[in-house]
This record gives structure tokens, sequence and C-alpha cells, in this order.
């Protein structure tokens, strides 16, 4: 069960998804406008993210190659569908907030990026958790975010009034320009925490938003933009030649 | 004899004219425009400005201080900012306003874009549309000691008459700079007179607002209308002040011709046909959005390149 632990820190912290991979942006920056809506999104994907996970992980070596991605959509649709209908039954405040978002989540490139990059090669049961890793880590950045911009944009927080009532909120933090903003000062501040980790000599290379360029020996398995050196090393080889 | 021997690196054609110069005469010609607005509006007219100044002025210093950068705050480009934005301000806003708009302003618009000569749009009507959405309600609210109803704009929207006369002069309500047509086009022709603009960008701008509402404003010809349009709302703060600004404007002339049409057609079209009966603010930060693309187009032909080959 060490594997498991390993998967769920991996989503949370290591290679959370909005702060580190910077995926599924399109859901994180329109549905956060407050901390509950946030928080419903990122369990909404989590569960999609788990379950379409063990399932991909399950089928895994009858998928003929070729045709991986058309099938991963498939099972991916079966359960976003699924999980519509549910949120309309049991939670409709959610289903009406987050509107277009919910049968979106099919093509929530961290879904697909996890079937392709992981449940496809991997065991059901880090798979499994793996996708829960993930879909908390998702949950936990759509949560920061949409609580941020709640406070200064309502002056709530999770619809309960906290901010004095002399204070004027600035609206704009709950329209789309505030998901920007925040997004923006949220990676920010990750960075920052990553400079300051280097400068004391830690290898900071896993926490990070941008890669070591190795990737023949990178373990990253959500990275998307993966090139094996080959263009460096031609690169390389003109300059000692022209040398 | 040696001197002219001299073989340097271009450039070779220097000016002596200095940023801290530039600025202090958009400052100067700003002064007739800050003036009015002050004895039109009153005392809290004058607080907000001081406040704006001091807020932009002191942002960028601190942020230079704490990202240990050269302090630029001697190149007055942070106070051409602050009053630009003041005079954007409605005159009863609160003080707090002009500060988060300062803020905004130096902060996000242009100190994390790289400082001067990195920003992308205005600095001062980005922070104005800022506070705009955010606050739009202290933002759109014009009542004041001196005055009170709508702006001339609003009124003309609605279809009520206006004194044109009072517009030009500037005995309206509206943001504290922007109501007095002829102190504007005072400061305007000392910044022409001194050559810090010419009438490339403000010219095509006025004129093809005039075209465009004359065809699309549904009154024809009529001068009342035009004029009042030209001289009600920021149409000429605007025109002269920040759609001018250096570092967002496109540097070609047809580039700087093509900036004016396109600023012409916007406003036109958010005063004639959006919610609002003004649009110039909205107008020149989209056509800030599009100076790399203008600028793109219009690249002047190095000599010797292009045309058809024989």
């Amino acid at each position: 069960m060490n594997r498991a632990g390993e998967r769920l820190y991996n989503g949370l912290i290591k290679e959370n998804p909005t702060f580190v991979l910077m995926l599924g942006m399109c859901p994180t920056l329109a549905v956060t406008t407050s901390a509950i809506n946030g928080l419903g999104m990122g369990l909404t994907t989590m569960v999609v993210l788990a379950l379409s996970n063990a399932i991909i992980s399950l089928l895994r070596n009858i998928i003929p190659d070729k045709v991986r991605i058309p099938a991963f959509i498939v099972i991916i649709a079966s359960f976003v569908t699924l999980v519509q209908m549910l949120l309309q039954a049991y939670l409709p405040f959610l289903y009406d907030a987050l509107g277009i978002y919910i049968p979106l989540i099919v093509v929530n490139c961290i879904i697909l990026g996890r079937a392709e990059a992981y449940a496809s090669k991997n065991p059901v049961i880090p798979s499994l958790f793996d996708g829960i890793g993930m879909g908390l880590g998702f949950s936990f950045a759509l949560t920061c975010i949409g609580a941020v911009r709640e406070l200064i944009g309502a002056g709530q927080l999770f619809g309960i009034h906290v901010m004095p009532a002399s204070y004027v909120p600035v609206s704009i933090f709950i329209m789309a320009p505030g998901a920007f903003f925040v997004l923006a000062a949220l990676t920010a501040l990750q960075n920052k925490i990553k400079r300051a980790g280097e400068k004391k000599g830690k290898d900071m290379s896993k926490v990070q938003s941008g890669c070591s360029e190795d990737c023949m020996n990178c373990k990253e398995s959500g990275c998307s933009h993966r090139f094996f050196g080959e263009d460096k090393k031609e690169n390389e080889n003109k300059e000692g030649e022209v040398k | 004899m040696s001197d002219l021997m001299k073989v340097s690196s271009n450039p070779h054609i220097r000016s002596k004219a200095t940023t801290s110069g530039i600025m202090g005469a958009v400052c100067v010609a700003l002064l007739p425009a800050t003036a009015f607005g002050v004895y039109n509006f009153g005392l809290h007219a004058l607080l907000l400005i001081l406040v704006t100044v001091a807020s932009t002025v002191l942002t960028e210093f601190v942020y230079e201080k704490l990202m240990k950068k050269r302090v630029t705050v001697t190149d007055l480009s942070a106070m051409v900012t602050g009053l630009l934005l003041a005079l954007n301000l409605p005159p009863a806003a609160p003080l707090w306003i002009g500060v988060i708009g300062g803020v905004f302003a130096i902060l996000v618009v242009k100190m994390l874009f790289g400082g001067l000569g990195q920003n992308f749009m205005n600095p001062a009507l980005g922070a104005r549309c800022f506070l705009l959405i955010s606050f739009t309600s202290i933002m759109t609210n014009f009542d004041c000691d001196a005055y009170t109803g709508a702006t001339p704009l609003a009124a003309l929207k609605a279809g009520e008459s206006v004194n044109v006369m009072d517009m030009i002069i500037g005995r309206t309500s509206g943001t504290i700079g922007e109501t007095s047509m002829i102190a504007i086009v005072i400061g305007a022709c000392i910044l022409i007179l001194l050559d810090v603009i010419d009438l490339r960008i403000p010219g095509t701008y006025i004129v093809t607002f005039v075209i465009f509402i004359t065809l699309f404003g549904g009154r024809g010809f009529d001068t009342a209308f035009i004029s009042a349009q030209l001289a009600g709302g920021g149409l000429m703060l605007g025109a002269f002040f920040m759609a001018t600004d250096y570092v967002t404007r496109p540097i070609t002339k047809n580039g700087q011709y093509l900036f004016g049409i396109f600023l012409g057609i916007m406003t036109g079209i958010f005063r004639l046909f959006g919610p609002g009966a003004e649009g110039v603010s909205y107008a020149i930060i989209l056509g800030n959005l599009l100076v790399p693309l203008i600028e793109k187009i219009t690249v002047p032909k190095a000599f010797g390149k292009g045309g058809e080959r024989v």
C-alpha cells in the first residue's frame, strides 16, 4: 500500500495538476468564482478521474494501442454522464453553478493525461490512487483559488460573510479577469518558495512548473512537452563543428 | 578634423529630449485641465488628485526599492500616470479609490511587465477600467456638491438636449479632468508646440469618430449633436493625452493612422451601440492590445526590398 500513499502525495504536492503541471486551466479559471464551486468542481473531477483511471487500468491489456484515445474518451464520457445525472438529481445548486463545465470534464486534459501517462501502464490499485491523488490536488488548488476570489470579490468564504461590513467587494475578482490575477499570484508564490529552496541547496527540480530538460531520465509522467534531447544534441554537435 | 573621423556604433542621430523632460511637459500640459477640475468640483477633487499621484509615485518607489532596482521616480512617468488616473475619477469618489487605482496602475500594469517602456497598455487607463469593473456604482456616480444628475453624454443618449456651450467650457458633471474641452485643448496645444505629440493619432481619431457618428448616429450631420459628442466625456482627454502615450502607441506613421481610425470606430460603436454612454477608455486599451499586430502589418520596407523584381 506504500505505493498508494506515494501516488496521493504525488498528486497533491509533487505534481499538483494546477500549480505544477498547469493542466486543466479552462475549468480552473472558469468555475472558481467561489470556494464551494471550486471544491465541487474538484471533487466531481476527482470521482471521474479515479473511476476512469481504474477502469482504463483494468482494460489496459485489451485496448489496442491504435484506438486507445477513443477508447479512453468513451470510458471517461460514460463516467461524466453518470456524475452529471447524479449531480442534477442530488446537488442541483452545484449543477446549476458549474453548468457547461460538467460535460466538459470529458475533455479535461488532466483526466486524459493521467489515463495516457499512468493508468494505461500501471496496475489497478496504484492507478485508482493516482486518480484520487490528482483529483485531491486539483480540488485543493481550485478551492484555494475560489476562496481567494470569493474573499476579495464578495467578502465571503464558503458563502459566509467574513469581511467587516464596511468592506467594499472588489467585484472584478469574481469575474473572469480575477481568475487570472489570482492564478498568477499563487503560481508566483509557488515559484518563490521553489527559488528559496534552491538557494538552500535542496533539489527542487521536482517541485516546479518548468522542467529540468532531461526527458530521458525524467520521472514526471504528466509532462506535456516531451522532447528527447535530439534537438539539443544536434545543436551542440553543430556548435562543436563550428568550433 | 579628427572629431569628424570618429567611428562609432549607432545611434548616430541624438536628441536632447529626456524622459523626465517629456513627462514634465505632459504634467504642465495637464495643469489647465487639473486646475479647472479643482475649480469646478472643489477641494475634495484636489485631495483626490494629490492622493492618487502620491500613491502612484510611492508604489513605484517602494517596488523598486524592494526589488533592488534603480529607482526611476525622478523620470516623472509615475506622476503623469497618477495625474491622468485622477483626472479620470469621478469628483466625489472616496480617497481609497485613488489609492487602489494608483497601486494597480503602477504595480500590475506597469511594473510587473517590466516598468516604463514595457507596459502593454496605458497604466492609467488600465487602472480606470479595473476600478470601473470593480466598483461600478462608485465610478459611475457623478453626483457631487456642484452638480447632480446625469453626465451630458448620458443625457444625450437618453435623448435629452444638452447645453453645448457649457460642455465646451466645462460647467458640467463628469470625471475631474474631462469636462472642460477648452482646458484640455490648451494643454494639447502646449504639447504640440513643444513637439511632444503630433496630430497624427488625435487627428485621425477625432475625424474617424465624427464620420462614424454622422453615418450611424441617426441624426445625420447635426452640428449640435456632433459637437456635444466631441466635447462630452473623455474623448478629448483620451485623444490628446492617452492615445498618444509613447509606450502604447504604434511607432510607424501608417500604424499611427490605423490606430487612430480603430480608436475612432471603437469609440463610436461603444457610445452609440453599447450599454453605457462612454467608451473612450475601453476603446484605447483595446487599441493598445492591438498595437503589436498593427506594427507587424505596417513595418516599413527597407531600401531595396520588396517591389517587383525586374
